[in-house]
């Protein structure tokens, strides 16, 4: 009998706990996920070889498609983030045309123009409210719309990965002339990842945007442009695990170094550099996590 | 089986392409050969759609692919391989196989997203495919292994297999020999051979006139954007205007 009130009391002592820290950490923990959707946008961009910036106007786009139909119509939430993802991937196919003909710097300076474009076009609309943005959007996602989200975005790009479409970004990316005379329509390639890119931004976006309650246009700038690559890039790129990794580990970064208080932003900014000196090819490198436990076994074998 | 009409090609003020007409006849291995800056790979890349031509015309089994862009020339039948060699050094020599055969591979979205039978089937038969392929070339027992890792040498074996894979009725060489050393000579020498005989053909640019004369059953000769012989081996050899492109003229005395 006293045990089972003690144990009734630890619970809801749990409870209490759990509910305190869901309370206060819910966003970062959808963030999670959320993040690391952004950076298999940009992925699966670089897997064809495209250094592409747009993410972040792409996830705007999402977010306040999603965020206005969920506002102002009865559509429910699957069909809000559906078109938060339709609408990014129709404006990818309509720039991408004519910017997908650049190649390195000048796509991401085309990109980042774009995305620049975007962010003036939303501080001057009346419909997205100018530059105080969008508030009281309802709080809808749950953590598990998230999860499948995310989790059927690693499907759809892995199975892309194993088949001719993803043959055929790996072939661009390593040799454009080489691609195209192999038979592939590398111009089509291209915009196909430029696509796929701008729909998983777009839904991410819509999931972001109806758990933060408020958007605004400063969200979706430079620096989350940036940031998106940041995160792809410190994960590692050769495989699906990286930009995920990398996506999750940025988000908790700046929450797990609260204790350097002002310094944090510099601290975070020397582990970045850090990973990108000593590990170029991110955090997941499988030749390189091959090797260091094939290394190890050796080394105890000689002794 | 390709013929090209009077083709000329400028860049800018500059003439590298002069009224060429030659005739790749259907079966066989035909050479094109000239000295350097003759405009050799020019006519490559406007054959294979890489570059337009000018002026002129370019038919292939009797249809103009002069404004056919790349992909869709290799999907008529022409596959070619670079002079500087161009393998997806990050693939295995498997995959860059199957990259080949990327046109002969149809399955639908749906069938990929779902791992459908389809799907399962078309891939399987094409890494079948691209180990057959390997194994003509004699790589096939290196078929996991980057790309990367392999000689010179296997490196233009594998360029091969890789071009055979697009099934192409005519395979252009872009001076297969260039950089080799003389073991690897004699070896391509023999792939190549190996490649006729299994019924392609052949289109070579190459510089090394002891390999051409050996391997090719007819010879167009490039000087200054002009063709200025065309023939047999032995027609080619005595020919004094190509002795003079190669080795200038003598003083006359």
């Amino acid at each position: 009998m006293i045990e089972l009130i003690t144990n009734l009391t630890a619970s809801v002592g749990f409870m209490d706990w759990w509910d305190g820290f869901w309370s206060t950490y819910n966003t970062v923990i959808f963030s999670l996920g959320v993040n690391a959707m952004l950076a298999l946008s940009i992925y699966i961009t670089l897997s064809c070889g495209l250094l592409s910036l747009a993410n972040a106007a792409f996830m705007g786009i999402g977010a306040y498609t999603a965020a206005l139909i969920s506002m102002q119509t009865g559509l429910p939430f699957p069909a809000a983030l559906a078109l938060g993802g339709a609408l990014p991937a129709l404006v990818a196919l309509i720039i991408g045309i004519p910017t997908l003909r650049l190649s390195g710097v000048y796509l991401a300076m085309a990109t980042l123009g774009f995305g620049e474009v975007v962010r003036v076009i939303v501080l001057n609309m009346d419909i997205t409210g100018g530059p105080l943005g969008l508030n009281g959007i309802p709080l809808k996602t749950e953590w598990w719309h998230i999860v499948l989200l995310l989790a059927l975005t690693l499907y759809i790009l892995a199975r892309i990965r194993r088949s001719k479409i993803g043959r055929a970004f790996e072939a661009i990316k390593e040799d454009e002339v080489a691609a195209r005379l192999m038979g592939i329509n590398v111009a089509g390639y291209k915009l196909l990842a430029f696509v796929i890119g701008a729909a998983i931004a777009g839904v991410a976006g819509g999931l972001n945007a109806h758990y933060t309650f408020t958007i605004g246009p400063g969200n979706y700038a430079f620096e989350n442009a940036v940031e998106i690559l940041t995160m792809a890039v410190f994960g590692g790129t050769s495989t699906l695990i990286g930009p995920t990794l990398g996506g999750m580990i940025l988000t908790l970064l700046p929450e797990a170094l609260r204790d350097f208080n002002s310094y944090r932003a510099v601290v975070n900014g020397l582990i970045l550099v850090l990973v990108i000196l000593y590990l170029p090819k991110g955090i997941w490198d499988p030749r390189r996590l091959r090797a260091f436990f094939q290394r190890k076994p050796q080394a105890g074998g000689n002794n | 089986m390709l013929q090209l009409k009077n083709i000329s090609k400028n860049f800018g003020g500059l003439q590298v392409l002069q009224d060429v007409n030659f005739n790749v006849p259907q079966g066989g291995i035909f050479g094109l050969i000239g000295p350097n800056g003759a405009g050799k790979t020019t006519v490559f890349n406007l054959i294979t759609g890489l570059l337009r031509a000018s002026d002129g015309a370019i038919e292939f089994d009797g249809q103009d692919i002069g404004k056919v862009a790349p992909h869709k020339i290799t999907e008529r039948g022409i596959a070619r391989t670079f002079q500087n060699i161009r393998v997806f050094k990050e693939m295995s020599l498997l995959e860059n196989v199957v990259v080949g055969m990327h046109d002969h591979m149809h399955y639908g979205f749906g069938s990929l997203l779902l791992n459908l039978g389809g799907f399962r089937k078309i891939e399987a038969q094409a890494r079948e495919r691209a180990l057959e392929l390997l194994s003509w070339v004699r790589l096939d027992h290196k078929a996991q292994m980057l790309a990367d890792s392999l000689s010179y040498g296997e490196q233009r074996k594998l360029e091969f297999a890789r071009a055979l894979a697009t099934k192409p009725k005519l395979l252009l060489l872009d001076e297969p020999v260039a950089g080799m050393n003389p073991a690897e000579k004699t070896e391509l020498m023999t792939e190549i051979l190996n490649i006729k005989q299994r019924g392609f053909s052949i289109f070579m640019i190459e510089h090394d006139m002891r390999f051409v004369m050996g391997l090719c059953d007819r010879i167009a000769v490039l000087n200054f954007g002009r063709i200025i012989a065309e023939g047999s081996p032995d027609q080619i050899k005595n020919n004094q205007e190509v002795i003079e492109a190669y080795l200038g003229k003598e003083d006359a005395e």
